[in-house]
């Protein structure tokens, strides 16, 4: 669509982000723990946070492309394009950080039943409900699809037991979207299921795992007796396979997004005191900014095909792999630019250690959501076609 | 606009792939020059096949008889002279030439040649072994009517068959462009092979006397005429280098799906698998990134230079991987002159060090950006 017929709706954009988003809103997000995320009990950080949340929401903007009936704008994928471009312009954050926009939602949209979206879609849209992913498994890494979590049909319940691992932010999570062994007599694929069920079940514990960067944003997640509904199955029984890859390929995309650092264009910008005198640390620094606008400029090109359905369906697993070793080369780089000062873990002249945690936290983006080689692999074989198992 | 081709758009790209793959294939014009030794390095008859097809008006307005299309367009055909390793002055006279005339009273002298494919055109930037257009030192003294040039140039890709060269020189108004005819008395010219079998040329200014009118916008001006002239030339080269690295990447992982070794194909190595896994997701990057400057270029928007520079040393990095990995890749057939991967790895080197190397591009970057 031509810039011209979407002057009117890019006004209109302008005029109500100009009267809605607070201007805290437009202040930069310093880190996960400053971002809105909702849930039944949501934790907002301020009354600016929770007004631009129910603003959005009310509009259907956290989730603008998502049809009307299930919460969303109902937005095309050009005016979807305009308002993020507006909200850019003005810095305005994302007002609702949800894996459940983000992930369970686009997965709903393709493979929940009617009432599932009616029900599940619009608390996501409206940050009702805060969602975590139960994936990976003690033994299910990057072999996922051997994942043992047992689900069996009690009539009529669901019984789950087992456990996962590497669960996003679980001890804080409303409701789990869950992979789940249906059939143990069948090859590995075959026998998943996809499963959606409350946190406050009896029989669900979570325990969170201390990181290298002494935060715990992941859980181990127990399953105990679990007692789930029969219709929170989502798409056919034994099926879910095709949902969670469906599914990762969403996540895959979100989290290629880390690649995007933010909303300035230089890292050398940020750093140029630091690289004044040091003539080898500027070349690697001007060469990250090379790679980080080329891929802001994939990003986009990427976002725009998938809008009309001409990006390659494992197109994501490039993004991701991209997208994560470049955020890690970012951090390795403000690191060395921060010299001793960015190795103080605790003192507030650091901001408590922002930057090396920040830093450690990154090495997981190459790991969580399939690794680097997981994606290469995928890439090698699905987009080049090259042979072998 | 989306940051994909657009349905015109998509239909040059066949048309251009279609005819530049049977026209401008290696066998039939690189390897065919070269082995012939031509002292041109390019086919004119090619150069008037490009002008009827309409790709030589591509960067001309429709009231100078041109298309009045833009730098996306431009540079799909550059990729496929860059896919079939095509030697054509596509880039130097309809793009980079073009450029640096637009507004001028210079355009009527100029487009109608390049609009039949009559002409070839050529610039006269380097003075040294980089591309250092900050530092230009040639000298234009004003004399009667016009200007006498005095000084060396290098690095002048077609300059030995060019029938109009494109000199930047310094005035004592400041830096000015000449558009310098192919007869001028005191130019000597010497044709110069290139590793590609390109044929540059290093010139030699004697005081070569040019008219007046022979400067490109304004005495003093020429600032605005180079940045258009390389503006426009850096997004192009990125554009041929993006086409000569997919080129060399799907010869590459062709190979991959028929060599076998240790009874396997050697595309089941995982070890390879990777490294052409990541080789794809460079390549797509910098085609994103150039595609993103052509846009803004064609949109006359403030960012383009710096992403005309991003694109530039991306695709040169990007097609360097390609072409290092090509040879690799084929082990010891890549290394034999029958195999047309070692070509690619020639052209690749040649189009980096073009308008800028990826680290000159760095380098201009980060001053952009302040550091």
């Amino acid at each position: 669509m031509a810039e011209g017929d979407m002057g009117e709706f890019r006004e209109d954009v302008r005029a109500w982000l100009e009267a809605n988003c607070p201007a805290e809103m437009r202040e930069p997000v310093r880190g996960e723990s400053d971002m809105c995320w909702g849930g039944r009990n949501p934790a907002f950080k301020s009354e600016a946070q929770r007004r631009w949340l129910e603003a959005m929401a009310e509009r259907g903007w956290t989730v603008p492309d998502w049809p009307k009936d299930y919460g969303g704008g109902g937005l095309s994928p050009a005016e979807t394009k305009v308002l993020r471009q507006e909200m850019a312009r003005i810095g305005a954050r994302n007002p609702l950080m949800s894996f459940g926009i983000s992930m369970l939602g686009p997965a709903l949209l393709k493979y929940g039943d009617e009432e599932q979206k009616k029900r599940f879609l619009t608390e996501i849209a409206r940050g009702e409900i805060r969602w975590c992913q139960g994936y990976s498994e003690p033994g299910a890494g990057s072999d996922l699809a051997s994942l043992q979590t047992k689900c069996e049909d009690k009539g009529d319940h669901w019984l789950v037991n087992g456990q996962k691992v590497w669960t996003s932010y679980a001890d804080k999570a409303d409701w789990i979207f869950c992979l789940v062994r249906t059939d143990p007599q069948v090859p590995k694929h075959q026998g998943i299921s996809f499963l959606l069920f409350d946190m406050a079940s009896e029989g669900v514990s979570t325990r969170p795992i201390l990181l290298i960067s002494g935060y715990s944003p992941f859980c181990e997640t127990f399953f105990d007796d679990v007692k789930v509904p029969k219709d929170q199955l989502v798409g056919a029984l034994n099926k879910g396979w095709d949902v969670a890859k469906y599914l990762l390929g969403h996540e895959r995309e979100m989290i290629s997004g880390m690649g995007l650092g933010g909303q300035s264009d230089s890292l050398g910008q940020a750093l140029a005191a630091a690289v004044a005198d040091d003539p080898i640390l500027r070349a690697d620094v001007a060469r990250f900014d090379v790679d980080q606008m080329a891929f802001r400029a994939m990003s986009e090109r990427f976002i725009d095909e998938l809008k009309v359905g001409q990006a390659h369906p494992a197109q994501p697993s490039m993004m991701k792999y991209a997208g994560t070793e470049l955020n890690k080369a970012r951090h390795e780089l403000v690191m060395a630019a921060g010299g001793s000062d960015a190795l103080e873990w605790e003192s507030e002249r650091s901001n408590k250690g922002k930057a090396a945690r920040e830093w450690l936290r990154t090495k997981a983006n190459s790991i969580e959501g399939g690794t680097s080689e997981i994606q290469l692999g995928i890439v090698a074989k699905r987009i080049l076609e090259l042979p072998g198992g | 606009m989306p940051l994909y081709l657009n349905d015109d758009q998509a239909m040059l790209r066949d048309t251009a792939r279609g005819f530049i793959a049977a026209e401008g294939a290696i066998a039939k014009q690189l390897r065919h020059l070269r082995d012939a030794g031509s002292k041109d390095g390019l086919g004119r008859d090619l150069w008037k096949q490009f002008a009827e097809m309409g790709f030589t008006g591509i960067l001309i307005d429709e009231g100078d008889g041109g298309l009045g299309l833009g730098h996306v367009e431009a540079g799909i055909v550059l990729e496929e002279i860059g896919r079939n390793l095509t030697p054509s002055p596509f880039l130097t006279s309809a793009v980079a030439f073009v450029a640096a005339l637009k507004g001028t009273a210079l355009r009527e002298r100029w487009y109608p040649g390049i609009l039949s494919g009559e002409t070839v055109a050529a610039l006269a930037i380097d003075e040294g072994a980089k591309h250092r257009p900050d530092s230009i030192a040639m000298r234009a003294e004003r004399s009667g009517n016009g200007f006498r040039l005095s000084g060396a140039k290098q690095f002048v890709v077609h300059g030995a068959s060019a029938d109009v060269t494109l000199v930047a020189a310094r005035t004592d108004e400041g830096l000015t462009l000449f558009a310098v005819e192919k007869e001028a008395r005191g130019l000597d010219v010497e044709g110069v092979r290139l590793a590609d079998a390109s044929i540059g040329a290093r010139l030699a200014f004697d005081n070569v006397e040019v008219d007046a009118d022979a400067v490109v916008g304004e005495v003093g001006g020429g600032e605005s005429v180079l940045a258009r002239a390389l503006n426009a030339g850096r997004a192009g080269a990125a554009a041929e280098l993006v086409g000569v690295g997919a080129a060399a990447m799907d010869m590459t992982v062709g190979y991959l799906k028929q060599r076998k070794q240790f009874g396997r194909l050697i595309g089941e190595f995982q070890a390879l698998q990777f490294r052409a896994a990541h080789l794809y997701s460079e390549l797509e990057i910098a085609r994103a990134a150039t595609l993103k400057a052509q846009q803004l270029l064609d949109e006359g928007d403030s960012g383009a230079e710096a992403m005309v520079s991003v694109a530039k040393a991306k695709a040169g990095r990007a097609a360097q991987l390609a072409v290092q990995e090509g040879v690799q890749m084929h082990g010891g057939i890549g290394m034999t002159d029958e195999y047309d991967i070692g070509l690619y790895m020639k052209r690749d080197r040649v189009l980096n060090e073009l308008f800028g190397d990826p680290a000159y591009h760095a380098d201009k970057l980060a001053r952009m950006h302040g550091y």
